[in-house]
């Protein structure tokens, strides 16, 4: 006996509108079962993890620091993915993006002029586009697979990160601790207002965002987009180029996956540091997909898995349960909303005669 | 299902205001680690100090903690919503919380802040620290006694002045007992990663070391040093149980007493920001017991052990030459704390470049 994904004929729009809710939903209900298995009452922690976190301007604050880079990279991927280029690199991007926006406040760390922090975004911005020039030129002219280039760039920029805090750019006064001298206060992103520590990249997340939602639904170029990803052959008729097409996505995503990687170093860090990220690139493709691939689903997306965030670690301190509780909620999210997905287009056929077993030998 | 939404948001009301209510009757004093609390190593130490303090208070106090926080912007959040939950007293147990603890304590300056072995306090923020270089001496002694070869592998954290401070004081136990005695030092730039320890550990052996010892947080170092049936010393923790036959001793920090004495202080209202620096004899470090090894050595460790403890021996005393060859302490000359707690040079006898 096996199990056979059979596409459905007529998938219900009504469901896929609704599989991101319905996976939601799955979610919490698993999670709710996991609390109580480990004899925590599943309400308090439901509670403490999903309501708590929005009932104080503090924690909301802190959503929207986590939220900011998730969208901004996730906005960005959304257009990669929608025209079916598969951008798996952005933590890279972001990396190479937070070292090329420091390159003025850590070099030039004498200079205060209000020039430095818009250098800095440009640069970052700048720096990141470049990083995934490297898998799009690699892809329009290499016909190289760009998942695999842009995946290997993102240890590249680790590690590179790591060398420059440990060698060059090493603090004089840190101790001999991996950092960068902190930043001076004009390198600083602004906070957006006074309650609370959110800052700018908050408000080029959401304008990333909707700038993009206005380009894919109302813009030519948007058009272009979806053809080019639903049928290269058909975009050719239509006169697009899928070589430029290329370029366009990948430089697109990580010039604001660079955005990011700088708004959260001089937001939110204030220096470099060997670890910058705790894996926005790769959480951002969870968000990407939980929004629809849709910018403004994707707002709602990156602040939901921020909620995950600091909601986890509200029932630690609450419930005392592991700080593992999170990732696992992440987890159990991808799960049900790819399986709903799947759901949704294919259907589940149980396959008993023999006939499937020389199929499946032959597949191989 | 409307009824099933207001039944929900009712109890999780009243959960919340239990909570709370709860809150107010126990002082709330709140722990921040680095690392997993089960980690064998640095944060189980302090975890192991969070169940004395709690079973020192009982009812009088909660110790609620957050683990595996890193340092960074994460670690300001973390350090924030004790803050706000209501700590009285927050102790911060790693080195690179260090400027958040600052940033949150100036927001928050009825509440206390203890930050471990830092060199930045404020009215509101104490720091700790332990000697723990008196026990590296020690294991110094030991190590020379032991190895076969002569050299010993090192397995560093961060060059900052404590680590240093430590592998100095480890080279000079040794080589007062063998004065060829050499070290090799391998820098994971972690407190806590099981595999780069490991992979440390493994390339030290392979060099030709016999005699392991560790400045980073958990056991896995332990771990190869028992596969490749050599010796090591234990770090934070007691960790005979990850090398029963391996384990000579261990420098064990034992924070519960300090951890006490602070909440004490907080509880009576006599806290005050203060830097502490306390070793062997106050009870802050003590010495996992001496296994593995003959007699005489073992009395020769206790015997030293004896020494720090009463003031005798101080393991930082002259003749000490520095790496490059110049004088650091004169016959007899013991250093100050100051240029212990800056030190970012080697003494003579370190087989390796402090990373600059």
């Amino acid at each position: 006996m096996r199990i056979e994904l059979e596409k459905r004929a007529n998938p219900s729009t009504l469901f896929s509108i609704l599989s991101p809710f319905l996976a939601l939903a799955l979610t919490v209900v698993a999670g709710g079962i996991m609390f109580a298995l480990i004899g925590k009452s599943p309400v308090a922690a439901l509670y403490s993890f999903f309501i708590e976190p929005l009932l104080d301007i503090w924690s909301l604050h802190e959503i929207a620091i986590k939220a900011a880079p998730l969208i901004l990279i996730g906005a960005g991927l959304s257009v990669c993915y929608r025209s079916n280029n598969w951008n798996i690199g952005a933590e890279g991007q972001f990396i190479a993006g937070a070292i090329a926006g420091a390159i003025v406040p850590v070099v030039f760390h004498d200079w205060h002029s209000s020039l430095v922090l818009p250098l800095m975004l440009i640069f970052g911005m700048i720096g990141g586009a470049l990083y995934a020039a490297i898998p799009a030129f690699l892809k329009a002219h290499m016909n190289t697979n760009e998942i695999l280039t842009s995946l290997m760039l993102v240890y590249i920029a680790q590690l590179f990160l790591d060398w420059l805090v440990r060698g060059p750019w090493r603090s004089p006064d840190a101790y001999n601790f991996p950092v960068t001298r902190d930043f001076v206060p004009e390198a600083i992103l602004p906070e957006l207002i006074s309650s609370g520590r959110a800052n700018l990249g908050f408000a080029f997340a959401i304008i990333a965002a909707v700038g993009l939602w206005i380009m894919m639904r109302y813009t030519l170029k948007g058009f272009e987009i979806t053809v080019l990803g639903q049928s290269e052959r058909a975009g050719r008729f239509a006169g697009f180029s899928s070589k430029r097409m290329i370029w366009f996505s990948m430089l697109l995503s990580g010039a604001l996956a660079g955005l990011a990687g700088i708004s959260e170093v001089s937001g939110t860090i204030g220096k470099l540091q060997p670890i910058i990220s705790p894996g926005y690139g790769f959480t951002a493709i969870i968000v990407a997909f939980l929004g629809r691939l849709n910018p403004l689903g994707i707002i709602a997306a990156g602040l939901f898995l921020a909620l995950t965030y600091v909601g986890g670690e509200a029932v630690q301190l609450t419930l005392s349960v592991s700080d593992k509780v999170t990732r696992v909620f992440q987890g159990l999210l991808l799960f049900f909303v790819l399986s709903c997905d799947t759901l949704i287009q294919y259907k589940i056929r149980l396959v008993f005669s023999r006939f499937g077993q020389t199929t499946e030998g032959s597949a191989h | 299902m409307k009824k099933i939404i207001l039944a929900l948001a009712t109890s999780a009301a009243v959960i919340g205001f239990a909570a709370a209510a709860n809150a107010q009757d126990a002082t709330k004093i709140c722990f921040i680690y680095v690392g997993s609390k089960t980690d064998g190593g640095w944060t189980q130490a302090h975890d192991i100090g969070r169940q004395a303090l709690q079973a020192e208070f009982g009812d009088k106090i909660e110790t609620p903690f957050l683990e595996n926080v890193p340092e960074g912007p994460d670690a300001e959040r973390a350090i924030e919503r004790m803050a706000r939950s209501g700590c009285a007293l927050v102790f911060t147990t790693s080195f690179g919380f260090m400027d958040a603890t600052v940033k949150v304590a100036e927001k928050f300056p009825d509440v206390k802040f203890e930050h471990a072995t830092g060199f930045k306090s404020g009215p509101n923020v104490a720091t700790y620290n332990s000697r723990f270089y008196e026990g590296r001496y020690i294991q110094g002694l030991i190590a020379a006694k032991m190895s076969q070869k002569g050299v010993a592998g090192y397995i560093a954290s961060f060059p900052i002045p404590e680590v240093v401070m430590g592998i100095n004081s480890f080279v000079h136990g040794a080589q007062s007992i063998n004065p060829d005695f050499k070290v090799k030092v391998i820098w994971a730039n972690t407190w806590f990663d099981p595999g780069k320890e490991a992979d440390a550990a493994k390339a030290l052996i392979d060099q030709g070391v016999d005699i392991l010892t560790q400045h980073t947080d958990t056991t896995a170092p332990m771990q190869v040093a028992a596969e490749r049936g050599i010796k090591a010393f234990g770090q934070a923790s007691d960790m005979i149980k990850a090398g029963p036959e391996t384990q000579l001793t261990a420098i064990v920090d034992t924070w519960g007493a300090y951890y006490i004495k602070r909440t004490k202080a907080v509880l009576d209202g006599t806290w005050k920001s203060e830097q502490v620096w306390d070793g062997l004899k106050d009870g802050i470090l003590t010495m996992a017991p001496y296994t593995n090894m003959p007699d005489d050595v073992k009395k020769l460790a206790e015997e030293a052990e004896a020494k720090i403890r009463s003031g005798e021996l101080h393991p930082f005393t002259g003749p000490i030459k520095k790496q490059d060859g110049s004088d650091w302490l004169a016959d007899g000359a013991v250093s100050d704390d100051g240029t212990l707690l800056g030190m970012n040079f080697y003494i003579a006898g370190v087989d390796d470049q402090l990373p600059k």
